[in-house]
């Protein structure tokens, strides 16, 4: 990884001093992760150009990894990944080792001089923006940089692979060293969302100093905040609190709003909430004093039904062990009083393999799971549920295909989510759900959830088969 | 000296007083581990076996113990004073609760003698009220015990019967594990006795005297319901007695038997159901025949257990945890099945479907319920074929598995429902749905070529996700292939894999000869192919208008548009027609192991999210990095090492894009695809891992000879592993391959299965070419300083695995081609899912 910065101001060799580098040889550090050799591209009067590089070592950096999280391509992507290559959180560690001082904007020879703006011109070959050109502006443009930026391509042999994430970046601002040290030690990482090493309390205390005099007025401080502390929102909130101390007093709300814009958007918020309610209307309605949320996921439902002192049983099933982890995680399973552990268990379990704890229930939800089954996979569902576990009460939502025209961001032909693999229309929905209600014996009414568009109907539709 | 007659299979409960000597009988006649006794529980509880207050948690212990005992089929004797009747109710519950006989062994001695012996013992320090007390209460109870539920009752009245007699361990009616057959299992015949003598011929059996016997030395068995409806009942009825009398049958009840014994001993049942033309028939045969009727069906036993516990035969069928038990629940179920207590639109009984759930390893045949073809549902198979209602009758030949059936003659009676048609193909075949307990929790699965293969619970807890979310109609799933490992790490130089260790590694393990193949740089894709959509429904129970399916090793849907799928089975099958296969081997599916080319049709989203950004990243970067070193280098020596070294990387990251480019090209449908075949893992009635890799490339090499389009050889050659310089062509082949831009090579020994000094070898050692490695290892694992330490890498983790899944996929086909039943087959794929979820170094 390579960063270089030039100035052009006179004598520009004057760098030299201000970075506390010698311009006639090159030296090199130790870093915790590989080296970093610093060395002079050019230095004359006129143009002097200093370059950090990193030489990172990919073997060593494999055995301290802390992936990504939700490596969703297998374990490869230790070994092959882009680190050693990019601008990151490593680069930030070692403008802090290497050029600290200059950081701090101190310097022995040229005092005056670092206190002063100068010209300067930073180049980055390989630069990871997550959120693209435009949020790359966003961050540089209001503290005064002129930006240009090349995005790479993935690979110019297969131009049908479209473009890659990285940028080659050009910044040019006049300004002090230590500023512009600062502003790149805490963007860098920002851009590329990712930090090597935990990210913990220590972390915001780092991010204040750095961020003095800037940070609070930047217009993207809130994502500066949220992405530097890898989406903690605990850690978020506390630096937000401590940033604006007493000028900001509606901190919950502006923090919800962030978590927000990080998600999908209010609407999918919103349908959720409703869809939770609807069902939960349902299953109370019945009279049901057990219930089973089949495809739990991270235990939305399993919250608001665990409020409904009506239920005494409640077990929530899902494939996928890790979804119940979470689930046991944010309804604080360990801490709840015994009467009301008790009345919820999490199971693991799937919605095509029969499964003898599953009878008995008064009512089984399976809210947006279907989607998730290949559809020659649903008659083993049918079986499973409406055969074997037979519960009094089936309440079944789904998205209603018809109403995808309604999402603006989403292209003709696609579904809403990468893993739903089908989206019916209520036409479709209602064939099958009255075949199956037809030879499980079973009565089924319909019900729409969600704002409902004249046209195309609600985004989400529901199924509640009786017996 | 007279014998306790107890059942193998019993709970025998000893009563008598404290001092009776229960204990001391106990220990001379039963296994201390058949011996629960109320005082060692107490012992277990309280640290004191005369606690009193310790009773009803040492009577836990001791029926949670009987319980388990009972559970695994095995007699348990219980020590305690059990006098009172409620003392003995939860026991007498025990023994129904498992269907085994309570046995009651009474120790009715004088009280005196009691009294004495326990004076003897300084724990026993109670009063001479007690043992009284005790006496009389079993004396009160006696005649009650038959009432309360004890089949079997001794009685022993003195201290010298009680030293005298002996314990004889019966095995039930029901056992007749002894006997091997072979066995002629014929289903219901409802007076049918034209088409049973036809049956009888058939098999090869000659008449004798009214009976029959089979110059084989084979036995008949007679699933019940000879008699009602049919014309003949009372023809039947004579030659099964004689045949049975003479040794050559055996008969089970069936529920027309049972009403007809009870008309005949005169109780009042309706002449219903064809029960009127049996008692018509009777009527004109002389009264003496009546009565040998009565006693025979009297005599009937409800099932049998045969074939050291391997077949079951019952009327109606027998649920695993009744089979070889004895209780009235076990009786009714064998002869009269079991309902859901409703009938149908035709007034007939609704029946549980205990078949689709039996995981038994007993094969279980039985009638009752006429269908209009056998069809074997995990491992039960129901012949009742209907002749009376002008159906079939059918034999099945064990152990042959062969079925023999007759045509009725006519239709001698109306049935009350239409006979049902064939079941549906598709998703309700009863048996096809899974049961979690099939998959879940840790597992143990039985292969044949590798002992046993433990599946951990959590990698089990992995594999349901994958199976569920992302996994094919498990019913496609009868193959997942194992992963492979790589030789031994070469020791210097610029290499990390070399063919010399490969070669090295046979030669040590014994392997003569060895086949190198080609190793293609694709996906894995195992390939079913059915000649046409009937023969995928009947075959596989789905119904699949590409009649086939193409998979990836994790056993997901290969094309993820189904019209590619659709089109590559369809060249396929056509390949197939022209190379005769279906003839040759006899079969209407193929199941075949394949690389799919190219890599990037598969790997799409990999390449786009890792592999080609980290070339761009590292192309951008390292050449950014020479050229500001070039000009540091020119003003300042003490770079110039410095651009050595960066040029060095950035050459590795160009070779690394060229590497992967290699693999990629585009893919606009089937016309870019190249498929090669390597395995033919298997078709109807065989797995051909009998036949070694020199017969498969051939093989499947006819398929790239009629469609050289789609299909491609795979380059191979075979090689002497004692002749060094044949190995020497073998290193210099890889050599070739690789420096052309192959991926490596496979090194397999001739043979599939091959043993060596540590048992089963590696069925294949892949060799990696030290360009393609850059996309595992990384773009610079090949500087020397990264060499150095990736050389310390451990391969007996992976060694192991790939022994493991190799194992377990190749059960898993011949359990699908022996037609073992869907969960037999689907554990095995499961199991190799599991065993991926294990950490193992994924670059291996």
């Amino acid at each position: 990884m390579l960063l270089t910065i030039s100035t052009t101001h006179r004598p520009a060799t004057d760098l030299g001093y201000l970075v506390a580098k010698n311009p006639a040889r090159c030296q090199s550090f130790e870093l915790s992760h590989g080296k970093a050799h610093v060395f002079y591209p050019e230095a004359s009067e006129e143009r002097c150009t200093v370059a950090l590089l990193l030489d990172i070592d990919p073997v060593a950096l494999v055995r301290g990894w802390r992936g990504p999280s939700g490596d969703g391509e297998g374990l490869l992507g230790r070994y092959v990944n882009d680190r050693p290559y990019v601008a990151s959180s490593f680069l930030s560690v070692a403008l802090g080792r290497v050029f600290g001082s200059a950081m701090k904007g101190t310097s022995k020879e040229r005092a005056e001089l670092a206190a002063t703006p100068i010209p300067l011109e930073i180049e980055l070959p390989v630069v990871p923006c997550r959120g693209g050109e435009l949020f790359l502006r966003r961050l540089f443009e209001p503290l005064g940089y002129e930006v240009e930026a090349w995005r790479l391509a993935l690979d110019e042999r297969f131009p049908e692979w479209g473009e890659s994430a990285y940028f080659a970046v050009r910044l040019r601002i006049g300004a002090r060293l230590a500023d512009v040290l600062t502003h790149l030690y805490v963007l860098l990482p920002v851009l590329d969302n990712e930090k090597h090493y935990w990210v913990g309390e220590d972390e915001i205390q780092n991010l204040l100093a750095k961020g003095e005099g800037w940070l609070a007025a930047h217009p993207e401080r809130d994502q500066i905040l949220h992405r530097s502390l890898r989406g903690q929102r605990r850690l978020t909130r506390m630096a937000l609190e401590r940033l604006l101390a007493d000028e900001e007093p509606d901190l919950e709300a502006r923090e919800e709003q962030a978590a927000r814009t990080e998600d999908a958007g209010d609407e999918r918020l919103s349908l959720n909430e409703e869809r939770v309610a609807a069902v939960l209307a349902v299953v109370t309605e019945t009279g049901a004093r057990s219930v089973v949320d089949l495809g739990c996921g991270e235990g939305r439902l399993l919250r608001a039904l665990l409020r409904q002192r009506s239920l005494a049983r409640i077990v929530g099933l899902d494939v996928s062990p890790r979804a119940l982890d979470i689930a046991a995680d944010r309804l604080d399973l360990e801490k709840l009083p015994p009467a009301q552990r008790q009345r919820l268990e999490l199971w693991q379990g799937s919605v095509t393999y029969r499964d003898a704890r599953l009878a008995g229930f008064d009512a089984a939800c399976a809210v947006e799971v279907i989607e998730h089954l290949e559809l020659d996979r649903l008659p083993a569902f049918e079986r499973v549920v409406f055969e074997h576990a037979r519960p009094p009460c089936v309440v079944m939502t789904t998205p209603n295909a018809e109403y995808n025209v309604r999402f603006p961001g989403l292209p003709a032909g696609k579904l809403r989510h990468g893993d739903h693999r089908f989206e019916w229309t209520r036409a479709e929905l209602e064939a099958w759900a009255r075949g199956v209600a037809e030879r499980r014996g079973y009565a089924v009414r319909f019900a729409a959830v969600g704002p409902i568009d004249p046209e195309v109907g609600a985004p989400t539709q529901m199924a509640v088969f009786t017996r | 000296m007279s014998a306790l007659r107890v059942p193998a299979l019993s709970l025998v409960v000893l009563m008598g007083a404290s001092g009776c000597g229960k204990s001391t009988f106990a220990r001379r006649h039963f296994r201390t581990t058949e011996v629960l006794s109320s005082d060692y529980c107490r012992g277990l509880v309280a640290d004191d076996e005369n606690d009193q207050s310790a009773t009803a948690a040492a009577f836990d212990v001791l029926r949670h113990i009987a319980r388990q005992r009972l559970a695994a089929g095995r007699l348990t004797v219980i020590d305690a004073t059990s006098v009172r009747p409620e003392d003995r109710a939860s026991l007498v519950a025990l023994a129904r609760e498992h269907h085994v006989l309570p046995v009651a062994i009474v120790f009715d001695l004088p009280p005196k003698v009691c009294q004495e012996r326990n004076e003897a013992r300084p724990d026993r320090a109670f009063g001479p009220h007690v043992v009284r007390q005790q006496s009389q209460a079993l004396r009160r109870s006696l005649r009650g015990l038959q009432r309360e539920g004890f089949r079997i009752i001794h009685r022993l009245e003195s201290p010298e019967q009680v030293d005298e007699v002996t314990i004889e361990r019966q095995p039930l009616w029901t056992d007749k594990r002894d006997h091997h057959g072979p066995f002629d299992v014929i289903g219901d015949l409802h007076g049918c006795h034209d088409e049973l003598v036809e049956l009888l011929e058939r098999l090869g059996w000659e008449r004798e005297g009214d009976g029959a016997r089979h110059p084989g030395g084979r036995t008949a068995i007679f699933i019940g319901d000879l008699v009602d409806r049919g014309p003949a009942s009372p023809a039947v009825l004579r030659l099964v007695m004689a045949m049975v009398e003479a040794g050559t049958a055996l008969c089970v009840p069936g529920n027309h038997e049972k009403k007809l014994l009870k008309k005949l001993r005169g109780r009042d049942v309706q002449l219903s159901h064809g029960l009127a033309e049996t008692m018509a028939q009777l009527e004109r045969e002389p009264a003496e025949l009546r009565e040998r009727v009565a006693s025979f069906i009297d005599g009937l036993i409800s099932h049998y257990v045969l074939d050291d516990g391997k077949l079951v035969v019952a009327h109606a069928g027998l649920k695993e945890e009744l089979q070889g038990r004895a209780s009235s629940a076990v009786r009714d179920f064998a002869t009269y099945g079991e309902t859901t207590g409703e009938t149908d639109e035709y007034g007939l009984p609704v029946r549980l479907d205990w078949a689709a759930e039996y995981r038994g390893k007993a094969m279980v045949v039985y009638g009752h319920v006429p269908t209009p073809e056998p069809e074997w549902i995990n491992r039960t198979l129901c012949i009742d074929t209907g002749c009376v209602f002008g159906g079939k009758l059918t034999a099945l030949r064990y152990p042959e598995r062969e079925l023999v059936q007759v045509d009725a003659r006519k239709v001698y009676y109306e049935p009350a429902r239409p006979l049902a048609p064939p079941p549906p193909v598709a998703a309700d075949r009863p048996h096809d749905l899974l049961d979690l307990g099939d998959v879940t929790g840790k597992r143990v699965v039985e292969t044949r070529l590798h002992h046993r293969v433990t599946i951990r619970a959590e990698n089990a807890a992995a594999a349901l996700e994958a199976m569920s979310r992302f996994a094919l109609d498990p019913r496609w799933l009868v193959y997942l292939p194992p992963t492979m490992a790589p030789p031994e790490t070469h020791k210097d130089g610029d290499y990390l894999e070399h063919p010399g260790e490969v070669f090295d590694y046979f030669r040590r393990e014994g392997v003569a000869r060895a086949v190198c193949e080609e190793k293609h740089m694709g996906s894995r894709a195992v390939i079913i192919v059915a000649r046409d959509t009937a023969a995928a429904a009947r075959r596989f129970g789905v119904a699949s208008e590409s009649a086939g399916v193409v998979y990836t090793r994790t056993g997901r849907r290969f094309f993820a548009n189904r019209d590619d799928e659709h089109a590559v089975l369809e060249r396929l099958r056509k390949a197939l027609d022209r190379t005769g296969a279906w003839e040759r081997f006899a079969t209407d599916w193929l199941c075949l192991d394949a690389e799919i080319m190219p890599w990037s049709a598969k790997a799409q989203s990999l390449l786009r999210q890792q592999y080609a950004p980290t070339g761009a990243a590292a192309r951008a970067g390292l050449s950014a990095s020479v050229a500001a070193l070039r000009l540091g280098a020119a003003r300042d020596d003490g770079s110039l090492a410095l651009l050595r070294r960066f040029e060095a990387r950035h050459a590795c990251a160009e070779r690394y894009v060229e590497s992967y480019r290699r693999y990629c090209w585009p893919v606009d449908g089937v016309a870019d695809l190249r498929i090669a075949p390597f395995h033919l893992l298997a078709s109807e009635g065989k797995v051909h891992t009998d036949r070694d890799h020199l017969w498969h490339m051939a093989t499947l090499g006819e398929l790239a000879a009629v469609d050289p389009e789609l299909f491609q050889a795979t380059l191979h050659v075979a090689i002497d592993l004692h002749d060094d310089e044949a190995v020497e062509r073998g290193v210099h082949w890889w050599q070739q391959l690789t420096d052309a831009g192959g991926e490596g090579m496979v090194v397999k020994p001739l043979d599939w299965i091959t043993r060596g000094r540590h048992g089963l070898v590696q069925p294949a050692v892949k060799c990696r070419g030290a360009e393609y490695l850059r996309i595992i290892y990384g773009a610079e694992y090949s500087l020397p300083e990264h060499l150095t330490r990736l050389r310390e890498r451990g391969l007996s983790a992976k060694r192991s695995l790939a022994l493991r899944e190799l194992a377990l996929g190749l059960e898993g086909l011949e359990r699908f081609v022996a037609r073992e039943p869907l969960y037999r087959v689907h554990e095995c794929a499961f199991a190799v899912l599991a065993l991926e979820s294990e950490p193992v170094d994924p670059r291996l």
